[in-house]
């Protein structure tokens, strides 16, 4: 049944770190008579994403990686689980399906939406990559929880021979992951005496190991050190599991005992629903407004954007404050604080490069990335911030 | 940066994709990404900021057997045209 209220109503899709920062902002910021703020969440359950990187290494507890996620909204935001199935346009409707409890179809009516509906693992996209995850011998992941799990088990019944890392699709989450986990795999098969029966190679999609050509600088040393060979333009284009061999988008192909792929992605499948979204699910998305191109309002932020900036937790955190003071400025009727309105760009984050070691890499839209040389502390930093997110990030307390 | 060139007008862009000020993933990655998703014989378009560009855009087209359809310098960035052949 449609719902009508006399003040606006703020429907925010997704409660990853976009959606959930938002609507805590926005519950911080107007008064309850200002404006209904819905969240609309298809799990319910919120996930450190960052986390799983950690456990095929046996260096994090899945269970610290997730909570429920009205557990981290402030009272007065209506939180749903549910799916969005469509969205009328014309109508400013969404249709919710699957409801705890009720199963039943919901029309929610808006006068904002931001979708904040993240990105999704569609494997489907390189020939021959779902079957050899189902056969789950040879070919793994770490980006979601159970692929994780099932590379920590290969991991751990690994005895030697090669290992490729290689990046299946672009753009993916957290640009840094394959080269983190590549030192990290690097100490753990030392540690466990199995290096020097090990050949690891890095397979980049690009002329270098990295696409910022400062941390490549950081990173490519620290590889050859450890005798980790680097390949560089090698796009997995399709994988032949029974031969061991994945083939490039360059027309090369190369032999694995194990393959740790990073997994195409698609953006959420309301945005492909929306109508809005390109070829590959991203929504064309505003670089500085975060309104949906040619949308009146309609925001995007964090991983379903088209924008060319990380998918990153850090960006979609950023982007939160500028959707919050666009959707406030809207709504008090004034005029938008250019400083606060807009995104510049910035995304921050850590990249490990192994033994404990890890550095941090800062950039926006007109300030490339410095990063320091790796140590120590910034590790420490990474794992404290991983601990302490749950009391800062989502009640927007940073 | 070398003055504007226009592009010439029997090139028609089917699609455009503004890279300016990304640093990650950066241009090329954002080329590779509209590469892989277009259908065959698409003319598409980067634009880039970053000089590093002028170097790893051509060498990637080359490598991955398109048509590198040429370089053109605006104001303040490039913009870089490769037809997709396979």
């Amino acid at each position: 049944m449609a719902r009508a209220t006399p003040r606006p109503t703020i429907a925010i899709v997704g409660g990853g770190v976009g959606g959930t920062v938002l609507a805590n902002l926005l519950a911080r910021e107007l008064d309850k008579d200002e404006a209904q703020i819905v969240l609309i969440d298809q799990s319910g359950q919120h996930i450190y994403q960052p986390g799983w990187l950690y456990i095929p290494f046996n260096g994090q507890d899945p269970q610290h990686l997730e909570r429920p996620e009205r557990s981290l909204l402030r009272h007065r935001i209506d939180f749903e689980v549910g799916v969005v199935e469509q969205l009328d346009r014309e109508k400013q409707s969404l249709l919710i399906t699957g409801h705890a409890g009720s199963g039943s179809n919901e029309a929610l009516r808006y006068n904002y939406l931001v979708i904040a509906s993240g990105a999704r693992i569609a494997p489907e996209e390189v020939p021959g990559l779902p079957e050899a995850l189902a056969d789950g011998r040879h070919v793994h992941h770490f980006y979601t929880e159970e692929g994780a799990e099932r590379l920590r088990q290969a991991l751990h019944d690994f005895r030697g021979g090669r290992i490729a890392v290689a990046i299946g699709g672009i753009p993916y989450k957290c640009p840094p992951a394959p080269l983190e986990f590549t030192f990290m795999l690097e100490e753990y098969l030392r540690k466990r005496g199995l290096r020097e029966r090990t050949k690891i190679t890095y397979y980049s999609p690009l002329p270098r190991a990295f696409s910022i050509q400062s941390v490549s600088d950081l990173a490519t040393p620290l590889l050859e050190e450890r005798g980790i060979e680097t390949r560089t333009f090698f796009n997995v284009a399709e994988i032949d599991d029974r031969r061991h061999l994945m083939r490039s988008l360059e027309g090369e192909e190369d032999a694995y005992d194990l393959l740790v792929i990073v997994p195409p992605h698609r953006g959420a499948l309301i945005a492909e629903r929306s109508g809005l979204a390109d070829a590959q699910g991203w929504l064309p998305t505003d670089r500085a407004t975060l309104e949906v191109k040619g949308q009146e309002r309609i925001f995007a932020l964090g991983d379903v954007t088209d924008l060319p900036v990380s998918k990153s937790g850090a960006a979609a955190h950023f982007e939160a404050s500028v959707v919050a003071e666009r959707l406030i400025a809207a709504i008090r009727e004034r005029t938008v604080n250019p400083r606060e309105g807009c995104y510049d760009g910035r995304v921050m984050c850590f990249m490990e490069t192994g033994y404990s070691q890890a550095t941090r890499i800062e950039f926006d839209y007109e300030h490339p990335p410095v990063p320091p040389k790796p140590g120590w502390l910034y590790h420490v930093e990474k794992s404290l911030f991983s601990k302490a997110y749950w009391y800062l990030v989502p009640p927007a307390r940073v | 940066m070398p003055d504007p060139i226009a592009i010439p007008d029997d090139v028609k862009i089917d699609r455009e994709v503004d890279a300016r000020g990304s640093f990650c993933p950066g241009p090329l990655m954002e080329l590779i990404r509209v590469v892989r998703a277009a259908p065959v014989g698409s003319v598409l378009a980067v634009l880039s900021s970053d000089p590093g560009s002028a170097k790893d855009i051509p060498a990637w087209i080359q490598k991955a057997g398109h048509d590198f359809l040429g370089a053109y310098a605006m104001e303040g960035y490039i913009r870089f045209v490769v037809r997709k052949t396979h």
